[in-house]
């Protein structure tokens, strides 16, 4: 196992080290230490690798991630795992606003709460969150899931496109164009195989309600200028 | 014997001519405003008002086709390992795939190489045809990340991250149902048919402290090997360019309301942002101001069209110029060949710019198989070539002109303007006066 301290390594190093794993390098399980707040640890990773990050991050821990596993053992900051193209990304913490925006595919599992603007305008990606999630979350979500186990906050899936959005708990207010939606048996089936991929088991599907779009604004009318 | 009075002229009112009579019938009859592509139409303040000194006595001129004049630059000398090296001033801007056929894309890449300079991606992403006959290819990360991958953005030559554009800035975008083929709706996550919304701000950032880190992201992702381009509408240039700066900018690229768009609401082009011409000299002084004057490099753009006014751009202090219709243009976009068919669309050629609508007869601005067959990338890319070639040319003659052996050495005291408007903005005197008008009043 690579142990990189990140009070004797500069981030820089950290990064260019991990960018090598992309090129046929052979170490699969990294740990990285006194992460110390730093932001930009672990971007642009493309590699089938391990990595755990022991203490908080800042912004954009794991931006762009590609096939590795990453584990925060702690909070994470803004921007986690923006742009996410695939693999795992765990916090065990808290995460800021805006985590997993714009990802593509790949799961990210927040154990704690999450901060405004969770899967905005995410493209793919899953997202599980334990605790509650803040405003705007999901706004333009275009697809991928979103799993809270805790409460949201206003403005659920404002603008959504094809995303799928399910709340365990309370949703404070919907966004434009984002409705409750029907909990059909397949949506069930998808919700099952996405929270045990979270490691999840202390819940049932059963128990959440599914939001997603209502699809009046996907072709602009002047009827429902209102909406906007 | 009858006395008549002879009738009065039919007059009609300044302000409620034809054009706006039947935008206002338009609007009634469909409830939605009008959207269309290109940049602004309307007159402001432009190079034209500008005019070049050239040599006499008191300043020396070289000889045209005989001593040298060069016009290569490097852009992105700040931080990136890697600067651009081009071979002329001018470059290509960004424009989407999806709002370009893919054989549009290739013919800019194939020019834009043919005559040694950049072409940029758009909100569609990089398409293989792009990057496989760009020799340098500036992807863009704009706030709707269509397409967006980290594996592009290590393709790309440098990454320009879009806050604005002039035709609209602090405007997002809309590509119309019509114009989402398969690939463009695959391109984007989106279900074929539906309105493609570009968002008018990035998702994971919310101020230029936030900026500052996001672009550090992009580099580390990236290595620190690419200059990081930050491209803003002209709206606030002094200010929006000092924070550019401040954010870690190599290259600030300031577009002005004249740039084009590929749609946006007719009302936003022609009544937001500020004219190119007044957006160069407030960007400079803060460059200026803050001590990175050609450190960060300046790309200016919106609405240049020829020659000169590429010279007149980096005379006022621009590093560079991009062009995008003017391009389009080139290509044969907007071309009387085809005439007959820009009338059966109610248009003229030269006046096309429905462009979200797919149906462009060119085959330039269409996902339409059978119109973008009409489209040569191969002859399109040489006609942009040859394009670029006269435009450096023209910068090369009026330089020499005016006794500089670099087009890089034009500076303001090369120029005079013919209104008091250009003068103000330009901040150089009025022809035949030495009055700079709004001089000392300081005027950001």
């Amino acid at each position: 196992m690579r142990k990189i301290d990140l009070a004797k390594t500069t981030l820089r190093e950290l990064n260019e080290d991990l960018h090598r794993q992309s090129e046929g390098a052979n170490e699969t399980d990294w740990e990285i230490v006194n992460s110390q707040g730093f932001h930009a640890v672990a971007v642009g990773v493309d590699a089938p690798i391990n990595i755990n990050i022991r203490g908080s991050v800042g912004y954009y821990c794991a931006g762009m991630n590609k096939q590795a596993s990453i584990t925060v053992h702690g909070s994470a900051g803004p921007g986690v795992a923006e742009n996410m193209m695939s693999g795992n990304i765990r916090i065990t913490g808290d995460a800021s606003q805006y985590a997993g925006a714009t990802g593509h595919g790949g799961l990210l599992v927040i154990e704690g709460n999450a901060a405004s603007r969770c899967g905005v305008s995410m493209k793919g990606i899953d997202i599980v969150v334990r605790g509650n999630i803040g405003h705007l979350s999901a706004f333009m979500a275009q697809s991928g899931h979103l799993v809270v186990l805790g409460d949201a906050g206003d403005a659920l899936g404002d603008s959504i496109y094809e995303a799928k959005l399910f709340v365990r708990g309370t949703v404070k207010s919907l966004g434009a164009d984002c409705i409750e939606k029907e909990m059909r048996p397949e949506h069930l089936k998808t919700l099952d195989q996405l929270l045990a991929k979270a490691g999840i088991t202390d819940v049932k599907s059963s128990e959440f309600k599914r939001y997603g779009s209502a699809r009046k604004l996907y072709n602009f009318n002047i009827d429902n200028a209102d909406a906007y | 014997m009858s006395y008549h009075n002879p009738p009065t002229t039919p007059r009609k009112p300044a302000s409620f001519d034809d054009y706006t009579m039947s935008e206002i019938r338009r609007a009634a009859q469909t409830g939605i405003y009008d959207i269309r592509g290109g940049g602004a139409k309307r007159r402001v303040p432009h190079f034209d008002d500008l005019l070049f000194l050239g040599a006499s006595i008191s300043r020396y001129p070289l000889e045209g086709y005989r001593e040298r004049c060069t016009s290569n630059v490097t852009l992105g000398t700040r931080f990136a390992k890697k600067p651009i090296e081009l071979k002329i001033p001018i470059t290509i801007a960004g424009m989407s795939f999806g709002a370009l056929s893919a054989h549009a894309k290739e013919a800019l890449g194939r020019g834009a190489s043919l005559a040694g300079t950049s072409t940029t991606t758009g909100d569609g992403g990089m398409t293989p045809e792009e990057r496989g006959q760009s020799q340098t290819l500036v992807y863009q990360y704009l706030p709707s990340r269509y397409g967006m991958n980290p594996d592009d953005l290590r393709k790309a030559d440098a990454i320009e991250v879009v806050v604005g554009q002039g035709a609209k800035p602090g405007g997002g975008g809309m590509l119309l149902g019509q114009k989402i083929s398969d690939r463009v709706a695959q391109m984007r996550n989106l279900p074929k048919g539906i309105d493609q919304r570009s968002a008018c701000r990035h998702p994971d950032w919310t101020g230029p402290d936030d900026l500052e880190i996001k672009i550090h992201e992009l580099r580390e992702i990236t290595d620190w090997q690419k200059p990081i381009y930050l491209k803003i509408g002209g709206t606030r240039p002094y200010y929006d360019t000092a924070l550019a700066v401040k954010a870690g900018a190599d290259v600030v690229v300031l577009d002005g309301m004249q740039g084009g768009t590929a749609a946006t609401q007719e009302v936003f082009i022609e009544n937001v942002g500020l004219p190119t011409l007044a957006c160069i000299r407030p960007a400079v002084q803060a460059l200026q101001d803050l001590g990175m004057h050609r450190k960060v490099q300046l790309i200016v753009s919106g609405g240049i069209r020829n020659g000169g006014d590429v010279a007149k751009a980096l005379a006022l202090g621009a590093d560079a110029v991009s062009i995008g219709i003017a391009a389009l243009a080139a290509l044969g976009d907007n071309d009387p060949a085809w005439e007959s068919e820009y009338q059966a669309l109610g248009t003229t050629a030269g006046a096309y710019d429905d462009w979200h609508e797919g149906r462009d007869p060119a085959g330039i601005t269409t996902q339409n198989p059978e119109l973008m067959a009409r489209f040569d990338p191969v002859k399109g890319g040489r006609r942009l070539a040859n394009f670029l070639k006269v435009m450096n040319l023209e910068v090369q003659t009026i330089a020499r002109a005016c006794g500089h052996n670099s087009v890089h050495n034009l500076e303001p005291e090369d120029l005079v303007a013919l209104t008091v408007e250009a003068a103000a903005m330009a901040r150089v005197p009025i022809a035949g006066t030495t009055w700079i008008p709004g001089q000392g009043q300081g005027g950001l």
